[in-house]
């Protein structure tokens, strides 16, 4: 039914030029897997890497999509142009999704100075979608100064967006679980700045002590991982003195999370958000770790690449035939899964 | 992998009954579209901006207010004018029977009374955007 297709040179000259109609077929390109898709990143690829990328996760309900909203009017208001990537999940059932991240955000309607997406899992387990990337990317070539990606609902373990996005938000509110849940694995250590949405209910101070609590604790002892690379942490930091023993988040590579309040549905808190946001990317440049984060994403994502064209190339090789039989004999028992990826790999 | 088909579900206009803009958009879901609800009261700008930011296949308009007239019109000139044309334009709601002729020579496709089949629906979609 599409008539009139554009090369995909095409569609990135256009999304570059400020097309706004090639860049959102430009996206739509880019969530299918093609040799075209691939196509369109050689040609992005080296125009992105200008745009603030920032994260916005959080519990379902918690208020991320009002708070996506109320910071892209505030991003705006200092005029800069805004791209939004909203995640919702794709039904493992029909395949079919509801999106309706738009509904909270209709006050971005009419500015050319936002653009809006969004973006079902398709599948994928980690909050994010697989081609949120490099939607993110798109937008990025195309010059929004800030991208805001929304993830889903995520509760504790859906981690994709710490290794999309250079600054996360993680959003909490009142009334979601004790102060055990506030020192699990998983989303919290992801948090570059924690928001207390919905501040204005009741336990929200409750909930601002426990994230508090949970950031004095610290971490593991004289070694920490954020996101993903084990840092150093000197023996005697200043804080150290605590009854625990254990240094406070603080030591770990320079940056004590923020404990943002909002009430984003009337827009109360932004200001300090986007202050926060802003002190975190100018940290991410001073202290080196933005690069650092920018070359693991790299090979995150390179080995996430080689992986997949690997497993392509040796089906090819192997055939069809070839890999049924082999997989037939792991099942029946006769040989291991180790032993025959082993044979298939060697030939 | 096949493009999924994406829809956009508005509630152009002021009524604020979204009910039937919720079951079809749920029934299209489970038929395996991508569904962007954009929730009540918008206007035809908002409605015709978010279909090109989607990149839908397809736009639904549900109108309860008798306003359609006004508001399909206005719809599908913007995504004309937004270079949209291939956009394929259902109307829910209740739309008398006069007023279907006038709104398939506008472009409307396909219009969906109240107890219309949402399996109905969901296959009007598949067959126009498969074969268009």
């Amino acid at each position: 039914m599409r008539q009139a297709r554009r090369s995909p040179r095409e569609l990135v000259d256009g999304a570059l030029a400020g097309d706004r109609r090639a860049l959102a077929r430009l996206i739509s390109l880019l969530e299918g897997d093609s040799q075209a898709a691939a196509e369109c990143r050689v040609h992005l690829h080296p125009r992105a890497g200008r745009a603030a990328i920032v994260g916005v996760t959080g519990a379902p309900g918690t208020g991320k999509s009002t708070l996506v909203n109320e910071l892209a009017k505030a991003f705006r208001r200092r005029g800069r142009t805004v791209g939004v990537i909203a995640v919702d999940p794709t039904s493992p059932f029909s395949g079919g999704a509801i999106l309706g991240d738009r509904i909270r955000m209709r006050d971005l309607s009419g500015d050319d100075g936002v653009f809006i997406r969004s973006m079902a899992t398709r599948g994928s387990l980690g909050g994010l979608a697989r081609a949120t990337a490099d939607a993110a990317c798109a937008l990025d070539a195309a010059g929004f100064d800030v991208i805001l990606i929304e993830t889903v609902g995520a509760g504790q373990s859906e981690v994709d967006i710490a290794r999309t996005a250079d600054t996360v938000l993680v959003v909490e509110a009142p009334g979601l679980g004790d102060e055990v849940q506030a020192i699990k694995a998983g989303i919290l250590e992801i948090a570059d700045v924690l928001v207390v949405n919905k501040a204005d209910r009741e336990g929200a101070e409750n909930t601002f002590r426990a994230l508090q609590a949970m950031l004095d604790l610290g971490t593991a002892p004289r070694a920490a991982r954020h996101h993903g690379r084990v840092i150093e942490v000197p023996d005697s930091s200043p804080a150290d003195d605590q009854a625990s023993g254990w240094p406070p988040i603080e030591a770990v590579g320079g940056w004590r999370p923020p404990i943002v309040k909002t009430v984003a549905i009337e827009g109360k808190g932004t200001d300090e958000l986007v202050a926060a946001i802003d002190r975190h990317q100018a940290h991410l440049e001073a202290s080196g770790e933005g690069a650092a984060r920018r070359r693991q994403r790299a090979e995150t994502e390179l080995e996430t690449i080689l992986r997949e064209t690997l497993l392509q190339r040796l089906r090819q090789q192997v055939g069809r035939v070839g890999l049924d039989g082999v997989v037939d004999r792991v099942a029946s028992r006769e040989i291991d899964p180790y032993t025959a990826a082993r044979t298939l790999i060697d030939g | 992998m096949d493009r999924k088909i994406r829809v956009l579900i508005a509630k152009p206009g002021l009524d604020g009954h979204d009910r039937g803009a919720k079951v079809i958009a749920r029934a299209l879901r489970d038929a395996g579209m991508e569904v962007i609800y954009t929730g009540l009261r918008q206007t035809p700008e908002m409605v015709a901006e978010a279909a090109l930011q989607e990149d839908v296949d397809v736009v639904g308009l549900s109108i309860l207010s008798g306003a359609h007239m006004t508001l399909v019109p206005r719809v599908v000139d913007l995504l004309k004018q937004k270079g949209l044309d291939d956009v394929l334009v259902f109307v829910g709601g209740i739309i008398p029977d006069e007023d279907v002729a006038p709104l398939k020579a506008l472009g409307v496709r396909g219009i969906f009374g109240p107890g219309a089949n949402t399996t109905e629906v969901a296959r009007f979609i598949v067959e126009q955007v498969g074969s268009a």
